[in-house]
Parts: structure tokens; C-alpha cells; sequence
């Protein structure tokens, strides 16, 4: 596509790495057809060629974004969807990172909207904040139906009824010793949300992989990926939370080494895997930050390359949910699957299954009615495979599609763990296999 | 790019109107269905043409027959002109709009409204696209034919506007074959519908008339196809050849024999890079041209035709023949196909002709378009339905160079007026638009024109239908003066 942008304008170079990007979309209209909005709400204006052709407009003409941009830009889930579907590999990801960081230079939010913001970014990349609130939000649920009759607090509304109903799980026993041969050492990420709404995932990953001989270190100083903060605009806040994590892990690297650093959550995996990206123009960080997205890999990424025993079958069906920072962001589709059918299930596939759930970091709780109805499609494709349980490898999701499924829905490392030796996970308390 | 085609100048009784028209517009919408901010406007001023770009009034996106037809009534009240947009994938610039028009985009019509597999039809909204009326029948063993390249995204409206084609079209006719009725909103807001699940209907073939229409004759919001079952089983077949004349006049010889495969699609070696790049099928790289043939039926069946195809291509010199061996591997392959344009866009920009030509002169016209568009010093990409003569050079430029993009776009038009002088047409299955609506004098006499427009009268006599589409502008008659 033709761009329009003077020699200064390029001499930034987030601006020149955007009309890259934007030169290389040929506005052929495929992306359209896989964009979960879009699809919703039938506008191209909601689509990814519509924001595409809306941040073109407006960094061309080096203009402050407006209401109207911002309204289009606010209701992208950074599914990714459009990636995996561009033919012509238009780098959307950065080019809608570049937005984001343009709105939160260049636009005033009102005033609930900024409060609702300030909010997450206060609490939900820090454990302990996390905790406390999930406490309260219990305590108010009631106000949820209240709240949700007034527009603007809508998101209040959706945090609420979040927020998991039952006191939260506690921390399960310390891990098990390693298994001798050590066949490798890497590090977990502990994350910031997942610790704290459900620590099960990281236990059972441990448990699994000391049994493979599988060392895990988890480094001290690290936290939050950034992803929460990346997706709001706030680039410097999440390049800090970055920069922390890739001196930790770098201070492993040196001193113990690391065969890799496993993420158990694909929305983090996207980001760290992107670090290297990131930090590209910070000369101090920018190597090190590359070494670290080389050593990031999805829990099962790894997994699959330890040959686990194929297992005998059992009688459980699982519906393979694909979150989109996995098959989307980190382009992982078979490894889940495969490792899942080793084990002994039976894996199913829902139909529409490159369509988001609507959870999407934060925007279950920024963009609630648009986050209900992919929920209620998601979850209606999902039932329809008549499935025992659902499987699926992130965080977020799990949260949105318990919220509505009928039956329980774990992160896939749980039920490899359980069939590999593991306890049973207590999701599954009525399922008995063969 | 300094543009060569023109539009028709702006009515300035409807710009002066803008702010009226938009309160109206609200009144006869729900406030989602309503665009008119002039940010907002921007995305909409293109398809996938780009190279043209006008920013339309308003945009309507109605969901119902009745919105549809509210808005074409208003309209046509006050003279105000109308862009009907499916999914602004045309190639030829059928869905950009104008300065003083309300583009109507049939994209939140997305119903499925009725399968019924024992007629085996179909009856769908138009906004719906064309591959989701395969999915939604696939569990039932049927699929709908024609499969343009973006069937992902185009809607079966856009596909009707246009007449569109694809590469399973080879046996299975394209959308007029494969069409069986229509809701169709006339200009002044009266609903008409034509034809229905019955093959065919007695008076004059209307439906046929309003198929390839390009949004000229009215807006059809409903639409019935023909729905065909699923056959046994399908291969593609991968044919390399050390010449594109070779692949050219071996496609000619399988026609010319009376075999007809599902689908023969050609790639020259630019094309079969491009496509390998993106979709990793495993063509063949070291082949100056491609075909993919695909055969269907029982094994048996796939087997004996196959045979015959790979006889021929033997006479004319085929270096690499590759059966598909899975699903995976033939999905992969029409993936690289069907991609062709898109993944074009990862070394350069392209626009893409369509001319159509006797399968003889294939290998001739090949040859000449290679040469026609090395003389303007450009890079041609060829990738198309041989089997159906249909041609689609993807030529290379830079659009930030307008040099290049005015040679690129003569380039074009001279391979256009090739394809017609060797007894072909402008276009197979994207249109006219405002692409090839000025070489339509090459391929039309007065007489004939005229005549066209005589029957686009009859049904808009004030030319409010996309009204900078498909016939010059000049040598238009006057508004509501053209008689049959």
C-alpha cells in the first residue's frame, strides 16, 4: 500500500518501522474475515484493515489520536488472528503496539475510563495487590448487577464478576525432588495474575518436569511479563517490567545456565518471546533481551521435545482450546494436541476455533458486551464437541471460559502432569478415566 | 499515483446537502449502522484497488431488507448516488466510493438463513462470505462451487455484483451457473425476487441480467444458490514444466481433448516463489512453470483421468509431476494458490489484470505479456485459472514511485487490449469497475455500449448505482434520455 510520510516523520524510529509494516498490506480484505470483532459487529471500522487504514491516516498526518480512532483501536483483543491469516505478512502486532503507545502519549481518556485503567495497572501485575482485591471484589460481587446498569462502570461490573467466587486455591506442597539423570535446568516464569487465581498450573508443571529430571529454577526479581501494561499504551512501565525480567533471568543465565526459560501462561510467552523486539533501541538491554526471547518457550513447546511415553487410552475427551497468543501469537497449534494425545485423550477441535474467547488480557473487563458475546460463542462451539473437559494453555482464558462452560477447564499441563504420575487435578473431582 | 482514470465530478447539490442527508440517514438507521465521521470515513474510501481512493458521504451498514431498501428509497429521492460495498475485496475498484455517495455495506447481513439439502440450496443473506456457505453445509456433505480467491473473506453479494469465478469454476461454471434466485432492492426502494429454488423461470432471465450487474441494477440482500455434494474424493496434482509455453499449450491440449478436471491453475516461477514463501506447500522450485491439477472422484476415477492428463503433459515436456499424498498437503497447496495476490505483497506492490482468452493463444499471450511488461522496465508475477483461459498477471511496482506506478498501470492496459485482440475479454471474474471501464470502448462498439446502457437505464435512469463504474464516461447519454 502507498504510504505518505516526510523524511523527519521516518526519522523516528517507531514511525519508520510502522510504514514498513504499513507497506507491506496490500488491503486485499482477507484479515477481515478471522477478526473476532469484525466478525461481531460487521463494521471495517472494526477490523483489522479498518485500524490498519485508521493509524495510517493518523500517523501520517502526525495527528493526536481522537475519540473516534481510539474507540476502534480500544476494541482490538490483539488476537492475532489477522497475522496467521495475512497472506502478506503485515506485522499487525507491532504496528497496533505503536497505536496503543501513540493513544497513551496523545489522547485524555475520561475520567472513569482513566480510573478503571489506573486501577489495573496498579493491581493486577502485583501479586499481593492481586490477592487483596480478589478478596474484596468477593465481598462486592453484589454490587456487580448494579454497577453493570450504568455504561461507564460496565467494567466494574465485569471485574467483579471475574473475580472467582470461591476463596482462592492455596499454594500446592513444595516441589518434588529432581529425577536423576538432570537431563536439562530451566527457569519458570512465576508470573503476576496466575499465581495468584490459580497456583495449581506452575505446581503441576514443576512436579511434571522434576519427574522428567527436568531442574527448575525460578530466579529471584522476576515478575510480571509487562503484557498488561504493553496492551494498555503504557510502552515505558511495560519495558521496566521487561528489563527486570531479562535481568533475572540473565543473572541465571551466567551463573547456572538455562536450556530455557518456560512460560506456562501464552499471553506472557507472546511478550517475552517479543522482548527482543522491544528492547531493540535500548543498547544496554537489546542483547540480552534477544538471548532471553531465544530461550522463551511454551511449556509445552518444551515438553514435546522430552518424548514422553505414548500412553494407553483413557475414556476422557478433552476440547482442545487454542488460545490466541498461542496458535496466533507464538504460531504453537500441534505440540498442545499432540502431548495431549500421547497421554492417552481424546482431543477434540471446536469449531471456530480462531476465533477469540474474548478474555484477551484486560478486555474481558474494558470492552465487557464485546467480551460476553465472544464468550457465549466460544463457549457454544466449545460444548458442542461434547467433550468431557477442556484443555487450554493460558491464564486468561481459562478465567473467561469458566465463568460459562459446563464443564471444567484446566491448563493442559495439568492433565499431562495427572496422567504422567500426577496427582489428580481437583477441577476433575466427578471424572474418572479408564 | 497520478491517477489516469477519472471518477464522475461530485453532484454539488448533494455535497451541499451532506449535513441534512446524515440527520436523515440517522432517522432511518440504528446509530451503529451509521458512519459519517470524517475520520471514520477514511477506511472506506478503497478495496482492494488501492490505488484509487475517494472518501464516500456516509457509509450505511444495515442488517435488513428493509433498512436496505429505506435507505436506496431516500436516496433516490434526492438524487444522492450509491456505492453497494460486500466486503471491499474487488480487484478492479467495484466497491470505491465518491465524494457524493452513500456507500450501503451489506456486512452486518450475515445470516445463513435456510439450508435445504434435499433441493440442495442455500438461501443466504448477502453479507454472508462465500466460504462460510461451504462451511455450514460441509457437515452435510455439500459445498457451494465457485471459489474465488479471497472466498475467506468476499460475500456471496460481491461475488453475484461480479460474476465471480475461482479456480474450481473449470467444471463447475461460475456464480451465474450456480445461482437460483434473489431478493434484490431496486433503485427507488421497491424489493423484487427472482427466481427461487427452481432451475429456471419463465419470462426473461432477469437473475442472469443482475448477475455481473456490478451494484448497477439494485442491491440483492438475499441470496439462494446451488448447493453440490461433496465428490469421493479430490488430488491436486503438482506439474512443473522448464517453459511457461509448455504449461500454456499443455493446459490447451487437456481443454482441447475434452477433459475436464475440477481445476488447472498455472504459476510461473515469480508466482510459484512467492507462494512457496507463505504457504510451504512444497511446489516445486526449480520449474519455470507450475500447473495444479486437480481431479476428483473415486480412486478409480482420479486414476484414469490423471493418465490421460499426465500422457499430454509428457508431449509437452513435463519435468516434475508430484501427486498430493494428504489432505494436509492438498490443503497447504490451495492455501499457496489462494494466496497468490496477498503473499504478492510480501516483495512488492502488484495490481492484477484478468483478461480472458482462447485457450489457444494462451502460450502466445503469455509470452507477449512477459514482453509487454518488461518493456516498461516492470517484473510480472503470473498466477491464474488456465484452464479457463483466465489470466491474471500480478504486475510488480512501488507505489511510493509513481513512475513506476503509472508505467505498471499502462502496463496493464496494454495486456488488457492484448487479451481482447486475441479474441478474448477484459475481464473473467473481477469485473470492470473503474479498472477497465475506459478500455471497455476496446472491447465494445458504440452500438454495443449503448445497448448496455439502454438495459442499466431501465432500471436507474438517473445513474445513481455506482455511477462511476463500468461505462466510459463519456459517451454517456444523458440522464434519463437512453431508450432501448
Amino acid at each position: 500500500m502507498q504510504t505518505n510520510f516526510t523524511e523527519a516523520q521516518l526519522a523516528d524510529p517507531h514511525v519508520a518501522q510502522s510504514e514498513k509494516i504499513l507497506r507491506r498490506c496490500v488491503h486485499c480484505g482477507f484479515c477481515t474475515a478471522t477478526c473476532p470483532t469484525y466478525v461481531t459487529l460487521g463494521n471495517e471500522l472494526d477490523s483489522p484493515r479498518g485500524r490498519i487504514y485508521l493509524i495510517k491516516d493518523m500517523l501520517e498526518n502526525d495527528r493526536p489520536a481522537d475519540r473516534e480512532v481510539v474507540t476502534h483501536i480500544d476494541r482490538c483483543l490483539s488476537c492475532l488472528a489477522c497475522t496467521t491469516t495475512c497472506p502478506s505478512g503485515v506485522d499487525y502486532m507491532h504496528l497496533i503496539d505503536h497505536a496503543r503507545a501513540h493513544i497513551e502519549n496523545t489522547y485524555r481518556r475520561p475520567l472513569i475510563d482513566r480510573l478503571i485503567r489506573g486501577v489495573l495497572v496498579a493491581v493486577l501485575p502485583h501479586p499481593q495487590r492481586f490477592r487483596l482485591a480478589l478478596a474484596l471484589a468477593r465481598l462486592a460481587r453484589p454490587l456487580a448487577s448494579v454497577l453493570g446498569r450504568v455504561r461507564a462502570l460496565k467494567p466494574l461490573a465485569a471485574m467483579l464478576e471475574l473475580a472467582p467466587q470461591s476463596p482462592l486455591p492455596a499454594a500446592p506442597a513444595g516441589p518434588v525432588p529432581v529425577e536423576q539423570p538432570v537431563r536439562g535446568r530451566v527457569a519458570i516464569l512465576a508470573g503476576c495474575a496466575q499465581p495468584v487465581l490459580d497456583p495449581g498450573i506452575n505446581a503441576a508443571t514443576v512436579r511434571l518436569l522434576s519427574r522428567l529430571g527436568v531442574e527448575i529454577v525460578t530466579p529471584k526479581g522476576e515478575g510480571c511479563c509487562g503484557a498488561l501494561v504493553h496492551h494498555m499504551g503504557r510502552e515505558a512501565a511495560a519495558l521496566d517490567f521487561a528489563r527486570a525480567n531479562v535481568d533475572a533471568w540473565t543473572r541465571e543465565i551466567e551463573a547456572g545456565g538455562l536450556d530455557a526459560i518456560l512460560i506456562t501462561a501464552s499471553g506472557c510467552g507472546t511478550t517475552i518471546k517479543d522482548y527482543g523486539h522491544m528492547l531493540r533501541l535500548d543498547p544496554a538491554y537489546a542483547e540480552k533481551a534477544a538471548r532471553v526471547s531465544a530461550l522463551a518457550k511454551d511449556v509445552t513447546e518444551f515438553l514435546a521435545l522430552l518424548d514422553l511415553p505414548r500412553l494407553a487410552p483413557q475414556n476422557l475427551t478433552v476440547a482442545y482450546h487454542s488460545a490466541c497468543s498461542m496458535q496466533h501469537g507464538q504460531k504453537i497449534t500441534m505440540q498442545p494436541k499432540l502431548l495431549l494425545k500421547a497421554a492417552g485423550f481424546a482431543v477434540k477441535d471446536p469449531a471456530e476455533g480462531h476465533l477469540c474467547c474474548g478474555s484477551a488480557g484486560t478486555y474481558n473487563i474494558l470492552q465487557p458486551e464485546i467480551s460476553a458475546q465472544l464468550k457465549a460463542r466460544k463457549v457454544k462451539n466449545i460444548e458442542a464437541t461434547r467433550a468431557d473437559l477442556i484443555a487450554t494453555g493460558n491464564i486468561g482464558c481459562i478465567t473467561q471460559i469458566a465463568t460459562a462452560a459446563k464443564m471444567p477447564i484446566l491448563h493442559t499441563v495439568e492433565l499431562l502432569d495427572w496422567a504422567y504420575g500426577g496427582p489428580k487435578p481437583a477441577k476433575l473431582a466427578g471424572l474418572e478415566r479408564a | 499515483m497520478s491517477e489516469v482514470i477519472a471518477f464522475l465530478k461530485p453532484r454539488a447539490e448533494v455535497l451541499a446537502r451532506r449535513s441534512v442527508i446524515i440527520a436523515d440517514l440517522a432517522d432511518l438507521l440504528p446509530p451503529e449502522c451509521l458512519v459519517h465521521e470524517a475520520r471514520e470515513l477514511v477506511p472506506f474510501e478503497t478495496d482492494a484497488f488501492v490505488a484509487y481512493r475517494r472518501l464516500p458521504l456516509a457509509v450505511a451498514l444495515p442488517k435488513t431488507t428493509a433498512e436496505v431498501a429505506a435507505v436506496l428509497k431516500y436516496c433516490h429521492r434526492y438524487g444522492i448516488p450509491v456505492v453497494p460495498r460486500g466486503a471491499g475485496t474487488s480487484l478492479c475498484g467495484g466497491a470505491i466510493p465518491q465524494e457524493d455517495a452513500v456507500v450501503i455495506g451489506l456486512s452486518r447481513m450475515t445470516q445463513i438463513l435456510e439450508i435445504d439439502t434435499f433441493n440442495r440450496t442455500a438461501t443466504v443473506q448477502a453479507g454472508v462470505t462465500n466460504l462460510s456457505i461451504s462451511d455450514a453445509v460441509s457437515p452435510e456433505g455439500f459445498f457451494y462451487a465457485p471459489d474465488p480467491s479471497s472466498q475467506l473473506a468476499c460475500t456471496i453479494g460481491g461475488n453475484i455484483g461480479m460474476n465471480s469465478g475461482g479456480a474450481h469454476c473449470l467444471k463447475y461454471g461460475v456464480t451465474t451457473n450456480n445461482l437460483l434466485g434473489v431478493k434484490l432492492v431496486l433503485v427507488d426502494g421497491t424489493v423484487i425476487e427472482l427466481g427461487g429454488k427452481h432451475l429456471d423461470a419463465g419470462g426473461y432471465d432477469l437473475l442472469g441480467l443482475v448477475c455481473g450487474s456490478e451494484g448497477q441494477l439494485g442491491i440483492v440482500t438475499e441470496a439462494t444458490v446451488r448447493l453440490i455434494a461433496k465428490p469421493e474424493g479430490a488430488r491436486p496434482v503438482l506439474f512443473g514444466f522448464d517453459t511457461s509455453e509448455g504449461a500454456g499449450a499443455c493446459v490447451a491440449d487437456v481443454i482441447g481433448s475434452g477433459i475436464i478436471p475440477v481445476a488447472i491453475e498455472f504459476m510461473d516461477k515469480p508466482a510459484i516463489e512467492i507462494c512457496e514463501a507463505f504457504a510451504k506447500a512444497g511446489y516445486p522450485l526449480d520449474v519455470e512453470a507450475l500447473l495444479i491439477v486437480e481431479v476428483e472422484g473415486s480412486e478409480a476415477e482420479m486414476d484414469a483421468m490423471l493418465a490421460l492428463i499426465v500422457e499430454i503433459a509428457c508431449r509437452h515436456g513435463v519435468k516434475t509431476v508430484r501427486e498430493c499424498q494428504s489432505a494436509t498437503e492438498a490443503a497447504l497447496i490451495w492455501k499457496g494458490r489462494k494466496s497468490a495476490f496477498g503473499a504478492t505483497g510480501r516483495i512488492a506492490d502488484y495490481i492484477c489484470m484478468d483478461g480472458t482468452v482462447p485457450l489457444s493463444q494462451l502460450p502466445y499471450v503469455l509470452k507477449r505479456t512477459g514482453e509487454i511488461v518488461q518493456g516498461f522496465g516492470l517484473r510480472v508475477a503470473n498466477v491464474f485459472h488456465a484452464g479457463d483461459g483466465n489470466m491474471h498477471p500480478l504486475i510488480l511496482f512501488n507505489a511510493n514511485d509513481p513512475d513506476e506506478a503509472a508505467r505498471a498501470e499502462a502496463a496493464g492496459n496494454e495486456i488488457l487490449k492484448l487479451c481482447v485482440d486475441a479474441g478474448g475479454c477484459l475481464t473473467g471474474e473481477h469485473g470492470v469497475g473503474i479498472e477497465k471501464r475506459d478500455l471497455m470502448r476496446h472491447q465494445y462498439s458504440k452500438a454495443d455500449l449503448h445497448q448496455q446502457m439502454a438495459v442499466r437505464a431501465a432500471f436507474d435512469a438517473q445513474w445513481l448505482m455506482n455511477p462511476s463504474k463500468v461505462f466510459p464516461l463519456d459517451g454517456r447519454p444523458a440522464m434519463g434520455t437512453v431508450s432501448a
